[in-house]
């Protein structure tokens, strides 16, 4: 009984990250019309960043740590993800899919490669905030704090994003110019700014994530390269188009994925994309996706 | 009607009001990739005044809506508004202007609900309509304010497309065929609304296939043929214009 709960722990703990990084690459796709596979990593680099600020930034005596990096590294990503937007992005819009997905994988691998080269391969470690170390028995089973606050903390900022994109006016436009931005724009809205910080966002939650995760995970330069191919999965079967169908879909495959881990251990590294496979055969859109 | 003409019949294609007019166009051209649409376009429309454009499928009316508001790919001449050129500008911009375009596809979206549609374009000037009094125009829309943009039929999907540039404050209205393939009924209140908008001072530029609608809204008819402004009639000289009109359209 323990192992199952402890199963369905680092399940929920790895659909918390599904569902943080293709809500990004669900939005992005949507405004931008572009696979952002450089997804990953920004993943990385978010986690990087932490690690960073941690060994090294001092503001007088004091030492930055976990707190300031959940705001600092998504902040410094984001800008980091303008720069791409306006000098590489902005110039592959009007041409096919493909190009954008080549360019942002290109520069996934020229940004691991460079972090590779600089740390090498095996994880630097990255020590559980001293607030959040510990954790409850809860009778059943023994609940880690700081993963418990992975998982209510990602689900808040998911749902916070569902909120804001489907229910407020900036939201409107957004959706709008998912739709049709040429006619976004000739109402007076700046759609080529909004494009920006929407990549920024996306950026900005992907490093977020990889803050979250550098205690849990090892901080490493192929992080985000092995995540982010499940994370592709995970959109797949969604659907690209819907922000709660990517929450639902990022939950709900990493506790399939966690139990899968308990009842046939084999199967566990395989059995998302069994999943996409079998969605794929019966509803192409994904889970909810709208068909064309 | 005839008061509303402001222009001298001529007979020339650009007649220029007696003041500045509010929107001046002045050869005007533009390009979808390779194909050169629109040759050198040259017209005015004073304020106040409603001003089709007339003329066969392919002449250009459509895309000379979409290039004053800077939505087509290429453009070059000139289109001057309250006296600022915009050629330019980004369609943003000149939608901050005062110029508020309502196209052909109606534009209506489909992630949205009916008043999310309405309120989507920002408010540009003072002296837009109220909501209230939009869905005093449209009484359709309120009832359905709730419902999916596109699970509106085509009538009331064309009196959101207009009713939601209302809202804006724009003084200028671009209309791409507003009765395309609508019923008569439907059709007669978009004009009753056209008059009304125009006794309530904004101005109108109407793109129509349909010149017997046209007839009943306009002060002033420009055709189209090829890419250019062909002719200039004001809406008194129609009927004697008729056979002239006939052969321009081709019907």
């Amino acid at each position: 009984m323990q192992a199952l709960f402890g199963q369905l722990l680092v399940g929920l703990i790895n659909g918390a990250f599904y569902a943080m990084l293709s809500l990004g690459l669900a939005v992005i796709f949507g405004l931008l019309n572009i696979i952002n596979f450089t997804h990953g990593a920004l993943y990385m680099l978010g986690a990087f960043c932490a690690w960073y600020i941690l060994q090294s930034v001092h503001i007088g005596d004091f030492q930055l740590g976990y707190w300031s990096s959940l705001i600092i590294a998504p902040l410094v990503v984001g800008a980091f993800g303008v720069l791409i937007e306006r000098t590489m992005l902005k110039r592959l819009y009007k041409l096919d899919h493909l190009y954008g997905l080549l360019l942002t994988f290109g520069l996934a691998l020229v940004i691991q490669g460079v972090f590779r080269n600089e740390f090498g391969s095996s994880g630097l470690p990255y020590d559980i905030p001293p607030l959040l170390a510990g954790g409850f028995n809860l009778g059943f089973m023994f609940l880690p704090l700081y993963r418990g606050w992975v998982v209510v903390a990602s689900l808040v900022v998911c749902l916070a994003t569902w909120y804001v994109i489907e229910r407020t006016k900036l939201g409107s436009y957004l959706r709008a110019g998912t739709e049709n931005p040429a006619l976004v724009q000739a109402f007076g809205i700046n759609v080529p700014l909004m494009v920006t910080l929407t990549f920024a966002f996306g950026a900005a939650l992907a490093a977020l994530a990889g803050v979250m995760a550098a205690p849990i995970y090892q901080v490493s330069p192929m992080m985000g390269a092995d995540i982010i191919i499940v994370v592709f999965a995970v959109v797949v079967i969604g659907g690209m188009g819907s922000i709660m169908g990517a929450i639902v879909t990022g939950f709900g495959l990493g506790i399939v994925e966690g139990l899968t881990k308990y009842f046939y251990p084999e199967a566990s590294t395989t059995v998302i994309f069994v999943i996409m496979v079998i969605v794929l055969m019966i509803k192409p859109a994904g889970l909810f996706g709208k068909e064309h | 009607m005839a008061e509303g003409v402001r222009v001298a019949s001529s007979g020339s294609a650009v007649a220029a009001p007696a003041t500045a007019p509010l929107l001046g166009v002045r050869g005007l051209q533009a390009w979808y990739g390779e194909s050169h649409i629109l040759h050198g376009v040259d017209f005015d429309v004073g304020e106040g005044e409603v001003v089709t454009l007339l003329g066969r499928n392919g002449a250009g009316k459509t895309t000379t809506l979409k290039s004053i508001m800077g939505v087509v790919p290429r453009r070059e001449g000139s289109v001057i508004f309250e006296g600022a050129e915009t050629i330019r500008l980004a369609s943003n911009r000149i939608a901050r202007l005062g110029i508020a375009w309502c196209p052909e596809e109606r534009g209506i979206f489909a992630s949205l609900d009916v008043e999310e549609n309405l309120m989507l374009p920002p408010r540009v000037r003072e002296g837009g309509l109220t909501v209230a009094q939009i869905y005093e125009l449209f009484p359709n829309l309120r009832e359905r304010r709730r419902s999916q943009g596109t699970k509106l039929s085509g009538g009331e999907q064309q009196m959101l497309a207009i009713g939601r540039i209302l809202r804006t404050g724009a003084r200028l209205l671009l209309l791409d065929e507003p009765t395309e393939g609508l019923a008569p009924v439907i059709v007669q209140q978009i004009g009753r609304t056209i008059v009304k908008l125009r006794e309530q001072g904004f101005t109108i530029l109407l793109v129509e296939q349909n010149f017997h609608f046209a007839a009943t809204v306009a002060d002033r008819h420009y055709v189209m043929e090829h890419g250019r402004v062909v002719d200039m009639i004001p809406n008194a000289e129609l009927d004697a214009a008729m056979p002239k009109l006939h052969r321009y359209l081709g019907v």
